[in-house]
């Protein structure tokens, strides 16, 4: 039978969620946090040790992992889809006629931005976790019918691509428990969100679209989405080639 | 300067006649403020919100050299009455914004008035109230006579608070929810910075630590932003394998830095009426 104890718990335990709500802020720093206890008699947990959900094949197939690695490979897997994206972009054959000069130069510079990101969490994950095997493959892309010369699809795929990496960043910087981290991915999204905004401003010139309200809720806050609801997301498109698992992040 | 001003008026009056409920708030705070781990906050916006009275002014200022999920937020409701503010009067005033740029300007105001609500609540018997602001800084700039003067300070405002959003984000850790609403208010932020730049003529994303065209009062928001190391990697030694050229300056650009609270606090604080 479960049991309930009161526990003092740190900053960043992960049932941090429920045990303020926003207007409760002021004992936010810690406190007294009335748990559900899971602890040994209980049974019923079988949450893996964090050993155990660094990023890697399982059972055949690339797991992203949990954690602080496995928040970082999942965007590392997010700046893999925009960096390949982009890079089709400008080496499209229409490039330089289907675009005005203005669209060029922001669309050449989201390609670099983004090739650096993509560059960026290789090292930091090469480096981190210390071992070729555990950091995520080049994954393969596929757009399909996409039509690099078609303006319009090229300049709302990557509308719908920057929304969602914003979304993806706001939503998954809970899950980090490294201070350090969390400052990374900010000073990311923020780098997305201008870009978002530079794309729904060539896309609707002069209007609200650039921080719209299909994006923007009437408190003013912008997207943000669960890893599970992004990848669901990314999945659908069908774009993604290379197999992989998120099993360990919610 | 400016800001010791307001203070002044603050503790003197607004205090003098709070009700005990905010007394009741601070000492929770107080109790707080013995646990709550991390570094040194702003002392000058510290005190601005926090100072209950003179007489123990230096308890506070001792409280609040503690970074927490408070002070992070009344940090950037200051900042947002700033912009909220701002865009109103601007909005108000005849003849100012083109016609071409109503919509955007619009939607903006909507946002940081959102803003100022949204954090007003979330902070309750905390939050701190609204400073008055001089926009014309003592009457060096036409702000809202000279369309240019105003989206420069625009341009600044934004980017001002992308940067200290992000600066408080670790102080938002100890709490999930809190911590996701800064960051959406953030992308908000950057959403704007980006707009505005553009009308400007300029990139959506800082340039190196360039002020884009700014007086030169306006340097401390991008100071900074030159950085490229990052976690230890050089972004700007990133290269080309498939397409065009990455020049070095890409690698900054590619990432937004921080500003401190007390950095973020020392730029609002010019706007503060005198």
């Amino acid at each position: 039978m479960k049991k309930v104890k009161v526990e003092e718990v740190k900053s960043n335990l992960t049932n941090r969620r429920s045990f303020l709500r926003i207007s409760g802020l002021a004992i936010a720093g810690t406190g007294l946090v009335i748990a559900g206890c899971s602890n040994d008699d209980d049974g019923g947990m079988t949450d893996p040790p964090v050993d155990n959900q660094l990023p890697g094949v399982r059972n055949g197939v690339f797991d992203l992992g949990g954690g602080d690695a496995g928040i970082l490979t999942y965007a590392y897997a997010l700046e893999q889809l925009e960096a390949d994206f982009y890079t089709r972009v400008v080496n499209g054959n229409n490039f330089g006629s289907v675009f005005s000069s203005e669209e060029q130069s922001v669309l050449t510079d989201l390609y670099r931005h983004e090739v650096i990101h993509r560059e960026f969490f290789r090292a930091a994950l090469t480096g981190a976790l210390n071992d070729p095997d555990r950091v995520l493959p080049d994954l393969d892309f596929d757009y399909g019918g996409l039509d690099f010369g078609n303006r319009l699809q090229v300049l709302n795929t990557a509308k719908t691509l920057e929304d969602t990496g914003v979304a993806a960043y706001n939503g998954a910087g809970r899950y980090i428990t490294t201070p350090d981290y969390l400052v990374i991915a900010g000073k990311i999204v923020s780098v997305e969100a201008r870009h978002a905004s530079a794309i729904r401003s060539l896309l609707n010139p002069g209007s609200a679209d650039f921080a719209g309200n299909d994006v923007i809720d009437a408190n003013g806050l912008d997207l943000a989405q669960m890893p599970s609801e992004i990848l669901a997301a990314v999945g659908s498109l069908g774009v993604v080639q290379t197999p992989f698992t998120a099993q360990f992040l919610p | 300067m400016n800001i010791l001003k307001f203070i002044e008026s603050f503790t003197d009056d607004n205090l003098l006649n709070s009700k005990s409920s905010r007394r009741d708030s601070f000492n929770q705070f107080k109790t707080l403020g013995k646990n709550a781990a991390l570094a040194s906050l702003p002392l000058g916006i510290a005190s601005l919100v926090l100072a209950p009275t003179k007489a123990n002014a230096a308890a506070t200022a001792f409280m609040t050299t503690q970074d927490t999920p408070t002070t992070a937020l009344q940090l950037a409701l200051i900042l947002e009455y700033l912009e909220d503010e701002f865009y109103q009067m601007a909005l108000d005033t005849n003849g100012l914004i083109p016609a071409a740029d109503q919509a955007i300007i619009a939607q903006i105001s909507q946002h940081e008035a959102a803003h100022v609500q949204f954090l007003s609540s979330a902070l309750g018997d905390m939050a701190p109230e609204k400073p008055d602001f001089d926009f014309t800084v003592g009457g060096a700039f036409d702000t809202f006579g000279d369309y240019p003067t105003f989206m420069a300070l625009a341009q600044a405002f934004e980017d001002t608070g992308v940067r200290a959003y992000k600066g408080q984000a670790g102080n938002l850790m100890s709490n999930g929810d809190l911590l996701t609403a800064g960051l959406q208010i953030h992308s908000v932020e950057a959403r704007h910075a980006s707009q505005i730049r553009r009308l400007r003529g300029q990139k959506g994303w800082i340039v190196g630590s360039d002020r884009g065209g700014l007086p030169e009062a306006a340097q401390a928001v991008y100071d900074g932003e030159e950085n490229a190391m990052q976690a230890g990697f050089n972004t700007a030694s990133v290269m080309a394998t498939n397409g065009p050229d990455i020049p070095a300056a890409a690698g900054p650009e590619s990432f937004d830095e921080i500003l401190t609270g007390q950095q973020a606090s020392d730029i609002a604080s010019l706007f503060f009426a005198q």
